[in-house]
């Protein structure tokens, strides 16, 4: 077997022993399940209203959390062996620093999928047991690709959380990097884009406004999610309602979005002084 | 096959020189001893032999391969490592921990268990590691030093917190591995209760090779004057003037109390010293002490003389 599938499995069962998958799994079950069926309690109405409203009120909520507990469950993995010494144990071990990372990333990426899976996955359940006049196959599609489309989002920040692990010296560090970057592209970025459009009155390049929302992965996650629905999007979101992304193009441009921290992790943890 | 050969290596760190000319060989058989004050080199010096860092300049060879090249990996299955200080997952079980290391070396974890024995963590494998001492966390780290039966190993401070029971039960394991042919680097700075089980020793100071030899060479290099200390019934005036035929001047003895009498002398009069020595029948006790590893390396790391090999 593979070191990589040796470092995943250790990740992962140090995710079930420190109840982190569980604490995860939980949140979002409650969570999900409320929306489904409180989300629109503003309007009066209690109880399931329909599929798109849902999808749309959980990727609202899973912008939040899933960068949030990605950045928290990698951002001491690699300064974090460094603090404990095991880093220079591993490396003298046969692997290679690129199986290492790796491998963290199949561990950590597999607890965030299972988490999403089965949170987002009770909500669907309860949706198809207790809801009237719903398609079983299209409540299905709906939460799978949002399911995939949440644990690559996911797998995006952990990709940062290793750039920021490999790059700092310091757990405490890292932990205050992690927050920052939750910042700027949960909050900032959008805030930003956001504050321009109205500042110009809508006239700052409307042709080029939708792709700025391409430089921010949360924003991508939340248009995978809007597809299929008629209903507009709130926020930044309504520039790009017009835009037809397909949705090969957004899950391309997500998967880009992985690639690039995993590969500036990988270059800085090359360059790491042990 | 020799098992590391370093030829005039240099190791430059941003505008550092960590390790100037520095040339050593390790046999398979043979027990290296690696001294030197902090910011010496060892640990530079260990960073090299296991691929860690790449040399400036000069060669570095285990194996006969270079360490920093991406196939060496193959061969680290053959080495063995004990960091410093390592405190590895506190979380984990003794036995978790060694399973973990033994699939990533690819050995199987039944061996482990045989290890764990062995190195006398038995009543504490089910234990989580953060519950261990330093003394437990250490035989952890040897155990997983040893996984895979190394042809070559280097130990980075392995005694240290050991109390001394735990570190004569250490120094006889690394006896037995020599015994079987393996190579070891022991790096330390405590120095008392070393000599008996290195064969060589090299000393390094602020990035270069002060000495390396057996200690008898190095004994013979440093030319140390020996210890002599004499009790007596007889006062110590009279003792002295009884004695003044064996050094140019009784001045440099010095009375330790009302009894006994202490001086240095040139190791060459070792055994004119003592025949004269075992025929004055007013002695009650004679102690002889030749330099120990610590002032022969007090010497060598204070008195900057530098080796080429």
């Amino acid at each position: 077997m593979s070191p990589i599938l040796h470092i995943a499995r250790k990740e992962l069962k140090d995710g079930f022993r420190n109840r982190w998958i569980l604490a995860i799994t939980l949140i979002f079950a409650l969570l999900s399940v409320g929306i489904s069926w409180l989300g629109a309690a503003g309007s009066g109405v209690i109880g399931f209203t329909s599929l798109p409203n849902t999808i749309v009120s959980l990727a609202s909520l899973a912008v939040f959390l899933i960068p949030l507990i990605a950045l928290f469950l990698a951002y001491d993995a690699i300064v974090g062996e460094d603090e404990d010494g095991t880093l220079l144990l591993l490396l003298t071990y046969p692997l290679s620093k690129s199986q290492l990372l790796l491998g963290k990333l199949l561990g950590h990426g597999s607890m965030m999928g299972l988490s999403t899976l089965l949170g987002f996955g009770a909500s669907a359940i309860t949706i198809l047991i207790f809801a009237e006049g719903i398609n079983g196959p299209d409540v299905l599609l709906a939460f799978g690709g949002f399911v995939l489309s949440a644990t690559l989002l996911g797998c995006v920040f952990l990709g940062f959380a290793y750039a920021i692990s490999a790059w700092v010296s310091e757990k405490s560090k890292a932990a205050g990097g992690a927050l920052l970057f939750w910042f700027t592209f949960v909050l900032i970025f959008d805030l930003a884009l956001l504050g321009t459009l109205v500042a110009t009155e809508g006239r700052f390049h409307p042709e080029l406004f939708p792709f700025l929302l391409l430089l921010n992965p949360t924003d991508v996650f939340r248009l995978i999610n809007l597809l299929g629905f008629d209903g507009s999007g709130q926020g930044v979101l309504a520039v790009a309602q017009d835009l037809s992304f397909g949705p090969g193009v957004l899950y391309s441009v997500l998967v880009l979005w992985l690639l690039l921290p995993v590969g500036i992790a990988y270059r800085l943890f090359l360059k790491r002084p042990l | 096959m020799t098992l590391i050969r370093l030829h005039q290596v240099q190791k430059r760190f941003a505008n550092v020189e960590a390790l100037q000319a520095l040339s050593l060989t390790l046999e398979p058989g043979e027990v290296l001893g690696l001294f030197g004050h902090n910011g010496a080199g060892k640990t530079t010096t260990m960073k090299l032999i296991l691929g860690l860092e790449k040399p400036t300049q000069g060669i570095v060879e285990v194996f006969g391969q270079s360490p920093w090249q991406r196939h060496f990996s193959t061969l680290r299955h053959q080495i063995g490592f004990l960091p410093e200080s390592v405190s590895f997952y506190p979380q984990l079980t003794g036995r978790e921990v060694l399973h973990y290391f033994a699939r990533l070396k690819k050995v199987d974890t039944r061996q482990a268990d045989g290890l764990l024995e062995r190195i006398g963590l038995t009543h504490a494998v089910n234990r989580k590691v953060k519950t261990y001492s330093k003394g437990m966390r250490q035989r952890l780290g040897l155990a997983q030093a040893l996984l895979s039966q190394p042809k070559l190993l280097l130990l980075d401070e392995p005694t240290v917190g050991l109390d001394p029971i735990a570190t004569q039960e250490f120094y006889g394991m690394v006896d037995e591995l020599r015994d079987q042919g393996c190579g070891v680097i022991l790096c330390s700075h405590v120095l008392p209760g070393v000599e008996k089980h290195i064969n060589r020793a090299a000393i390094l100071g602020q990035g270069r090779l002060r000495a390396l030899g057996s200690l008898a060479e190095l004994r013979a290099q440093a030319n140390l004057p020996m210890t002599i200390r004499v009790t007596s019934a007889l006062a110590r005036s009279t003792l002295q003037q009884q004695l003044a035929d064996l050094e140019m001047s009784t001045e440099t003895m010095r009375p330790i109390n009302g009894h006994t009498l202490e001086w240095e002398s040139s190791p060459g009069n070792k055994m004119r010293i003592l025949r004269r020595l075992a025929q004055q029948p007013e002695l009650d006790d004679i102690n002889i002490q030749e330099p120990s590893l610590e002032s022969l390396y007090r010497h060598f790391v204070e008195q900057p003389t530098e080796v080429r090999s």
